[in-house]
């Protein structure tokens, strides 16, 4: 249900592009929205990792996935359990480049009979494919992103040609096929389907998780369609996006078809909408307390900044008076007598 | 209430979800599913040594209707979620960028165990994210429930109460987690939560008032303290012939030793503590022990910060009366993960220590240079490797060992291979159980956080599954008899885990093992062990 609520709203977005264009309305979809829409991501991103920044972090909480760091005849686990803020930039790079405790995933699997008991048991095979195919669509999506900046640079850098001619290496049609573009896809494809049909992840799964993922689908087809299939003028589309970034957006381009603005005005809505969901994973990743901390508690103070001085121990000299007499028939050390203590009472 | 369900019939779960949006399905109360409610007269007391932290002291039953909430517990919640939110980083960071990919789901004990979806800790986390949503986020004050949010009803306070005292806050899914959102932190302020609105569980608050007033959770007494070692060392003369020094609450001393009250109280964590008494000695430690800080554990760990502050400030407070050096702790798991994780930082800097130096072999703790504090198995597996303690490994010859990491030690610490070398050197037929139930991927004991009490018993062996399925994996395949832990809650609720999953492994300390194959100066021929069993070859 949740799922065709949300592709229901990607449909209905398609339709508002679709009749936008028709209507001729190619100023407000093709310079007004996104101009806004680039504010919003970036008034909405700065103003969350602030919120975020603002609440300190009163203990050093690091989840440690290794040996830590003690005698030198003990191996140091340095990446999952760092001492250094040196080790902790490392195990923060693996983790956001590398997915690495993604990669740890185990799938539990129960085995043997209900009959008897004892027979029944579980175990826990190793499972990649979430962190296969996240990896697989996290960094298409990056090449298809960065692609894009030949449409916003004059002249295009060399860096651009280069990963294009690599993306395109299979040399497969004409224009030639990325590879990226297809593996956006797939790997959107499979987490989607993923989160649609295993129970478990379709149980805890809210529109706002499958809205994102029909909305980059429905990016990456409008963009393909674009490529392969709806012949855009592609100068006149650079021709736009260059005036739009040069903050002198022209009045009126020919020759750019609606397709164009379909695509251009879901991107706008994943920016818009990017800084309000759970995309800002991107942002929250880097500031995880039990990631990016080393676990250096014991060999340095850190300080909390709302420690509350007025928090005490229930202390010695109160225990003392409590339990004196039974302490001092114990044959127990006390600081104070029981007739020091009774002459104090008595005071 | 005696719980005597059989292991064939708990197994009679599957991982299937209802039909229903989880957030329709109610919270279900049955017996063995929840704890006993503090008692007012606990919760009144500790409300009175923290200036008002526990308020609303009442009866109340959970399989009751009404849970006599005050009555405005709403602004109460939301105004206490919204202190949390400004104070902690985590809790923030943690609400906002779930993407709900479910790689935590099946790392849980208590889903594995159980299959209750609500288990998954990314459901477990939704339930207050949910009400996060429908307070504090414009997206889910307009949209409601498209937007993933509910608003605050009893039914959501209900299904808190239920589902976070189901959490161990063992940080097996912050592991897992790609951005490394920890349902323990997550736990701990929505038990904070609760206590703001007088829903608690008396198996933590009595411990917890115990410990504030006599230093230890099970309310030992300073002379019953001291009684309660006294006949330790007798036992120990009887079995080795050596007369240890067991100096208590002595000023003047180079080390103070902390460990959780448990092992001077129970078995068999009272071997442990025999085992240390032995092993101080025959070094020649000079040392004290505390009655006043006669407690490692600190249940104010599983209750508030403010609470946690204020039981570990003994620590501190007692080394710097006695005018020790440095502190040396006990085996148990959560005790230090406070000491790891919050000690310096609340209680500290300890400008009154020095930096831990082993007076036997020299070797500087520079790990610990700020807290000034030293787990015992950093410090006995150092004497170890500089050959200072004569051992006889073959004593533990009829043991067959395998170690349970604790979480707390494995996942908010990170001490894995010191117990390891320890125990390798005290016994001779060491197995590991499988590599996916160990180490940093440790399962939790089920008991862990405050919920090892009876009432419970049928949550603690749903989530005792894993830990008892890899034991007996170990038991069929190397005979193992024989489970080592650094845990007192492990060695109260191991027994039982071991008893129904893997009938016929008994449960020990790791200085109980050393401390049988130590070799004593003076000592009698040894006979018996310290459970004054015979030992391999003296039948």
């Amino acid at each position: 249900m949740n799922a065709l609520y949300s592709l229901f709203a990607v449909f209905v977005l398609i339709l508002v592009g679709m009749g936008g264009t028709a209507a001729g309305m190619t100023h407000l979809f093709g310079v007004v929205i996104p101009y806004l829409a680039i504010a919003i991501f970036f008034v909405g991103f700065v103003a969350k990792v602030i919120g975020w920044a603002k609440s300190p972090v009163p203990f050093r909480i690091p989840t440690t996935g290794g040996q830590m760091k003690s005698h030198d005849w003990i191996r140091h686990s340095k990446l999952d359990n760092p001492q250094t803020t040196g080790q902790t930039i490392a195990r923060m790079a693996l983790e956001i480049l590398c997915f690495r405790s993604l990669f740890r995933n185990l799938a539990v699997q129960r085995f043997g009979s209900t009959e008897d008991g004892v027979d029944m048991k579980v175990r826990y095979a190793s499972s990649k494919w979430l962190w296969g195919f996240a990896l697989l669509f996290h960094y298409s999506f990056l090449i298809v992103f960065v692609r894009h900046f030949r449409l916003f640079t004059d002249p295009v850098p060399g860096f651009l040609s280069g990963l294009e001619f690599f993306d395109g290496l299979l040399q497969l049609g004409v224009p030639t096929l990325y590879l990226t573009d297809v593996f956006l896809v797939l790997g959107a494809t499979f987490l989607l389907l993923r989160r649609a049909l295993l129970p478990q992840v379709r149980y805890i799964s809210l529109v706002a998780d499958y809205f994102p993922l029909f909305l980059i689908l429905s990016v990456a087809c409008s963009g393909i369609m674009m490529r392969y299939f709806g012949k855009t003028d592609i100068m006149a589309v650079k021709e736009l996006t260059m005036g739009l970034f040069s903050f002198a957006p022209a009045a009126h381009i020919e020759g750019i078809g609606a397709i164009f603005y379909i695509h251009l005005f879901l991107v706008c809505v994943l920016i818009a909408y990017f800084p309000f969901s759970k995309l800002m994973h991107l942002g929250g990743v880097f500031l995880s307390p039990t990631r990016n901390l080393p676990n250096d508690n014991r060999a340095k103070h850190h300080r909390n900044p709302w420690n509350d001085p007025n928090v005490k121990a229930h202390s010695y000299a109160d225990y003392e008076d409590e339990f004196r007499e039974k302490m001092v028939e114990a044959g127990l050390p006390v600081e104070k007598g029981l007739d020091e203590a009774a002459q104090t009472e008595a005071q | 209430m005696a719980w005597n369900v059989k292991p064939e019939e708990l197994l009679q779960y599957d991982f299937k979800v209802p039909q229903k949006d989880w957030m329709d399905v109610p919270a279900e109360f049955r017996p063995g599913n929840w704890c006993y409610p503090g008692k007012p007269e606990i919760v009144e007391y500790l409300n009175k040594s923290t200036h008002g932290q526990f308020p609303y002291a009442r009866k109340w039953v959970p399989t009751d209707e009404d849970w006599k909430l005050p009555e405005n517990w709403r602004d109460i919640i939301r105004d206490g979620f919204r202190e949390r939110l400004d104070k902690y980083r985590s809790f923030k960071v943690f609400m906002d960028i779930c993407v709900r990919c479910g790689a935590c789901a099946d790392k849980c004990h208590f889903y594995i165990g159980g299959g209750d979806p609500k288990n998954m800790p990314v459901l477990r986390a939704e339930l207050l994210r949910s009400i996060y949503r429908g307070e504090f986020t414009l997206a889910g004050k307009i949209l409601g429930k498209l937007a993933g949010a509910r608003k605050l009803e009893e039914d959501v306070v209900k299904e808190w109460f239920l589902y976070f005292y189901q959490c161990t806050e063992c940080r097996r899914c912050s592991l897992f987690c790609p951005y490394g959102i920890d349902t323990a932190e997550i736990t701990m302020m929505a038990r904070e939560l609760l206590h703001l609105v007088g829903l608690n569980i008396n198996w933590i608050l009595e411990p917890a008032s115990n410990s504030n007033r006599t230093g230890n959770h099970m309310g030992i007494q300073p002379h019953a303290y001291y009684d309660m070692m006294d006949f330790m060392c007798e036992d120990i003369e009887d079995i080795t012939g050596v007369k240890v020094n067991c100096p208590v609450n002595e000023k003047g001393h180079e080390v103070l030793f902390i460990t959780p009250s448990g092992d001077i109280f129970a078995d068999p964590g009272t071997y442990t503590y025999m085992g240390y008494l032995m092993l101080f000695h025959e070094i020649g430690l000079d040392y004290t022990w505390s009655t006043y800080a006669s407690e490692g554990g600190n249940f104010g760990l599983f209750t508030s910060d403010g609470l946690m502050k204020k039981l570990n400030a003994k620590m501190y407070a007692e080394a710097q009366r006695l005018g020790v050096k440095y502190i040396i702790g006990g085996e148990c798991g959560h005790m230090w993960r406070v000491v790891n994780q919050y000690m310096d930082t609340m209680n500290g800097p300890a400008d009154f220590l020095e930096t831990p130096v082993s007076p036997i072999t020299g070797t500087r703790f520079d790990n610990a240079a700020g807290t000034s504090m030293i787990h015992i198995t950093e410090f006995t597996a150092d004497l170890m490797k500089h050959n200072k303690l004569k051992l006889d490994p073959s004593r533990n010859d009829h043991l067959r060992v395998t170690y349970h990491d604790s979480c707390n030690p494995a996942r908010a610490m990170g001490l894995l291979d010191e117990p390891r070398y320890v125990i390798q050197n005290v016994c001779n037929n060491f197995y590991e159980m499988p590599e996916e139930t160990i180490r940093e991927k440790t399962f939790c004991c089920a008991g862990g956080s405050g919920l090892n009490t009876d009432e419970y018993m049928e949550m603690r062996m749903r989530g005792g599954l894993p830990r008892g399925n890899a034991l007996r994996y170990v038991q069929e395949k190397h005979d193992v008899n024989m489970l080592a832990t650094i845990c007192a809650i492990d060695r109260a609720t191991l027994p039982p885990l071991a008893n129904y999953w893997a009938p016929g492994v008994d449960v020990t300390g790791v200085h109980e093992m050393v401390a049988n194959a130590l070799v004593m100066d003076g000592e009698i021929p040894r006979e018996v062990n310290l459970r004054q069993e015979p030992l391999p070859g003296a039948e």
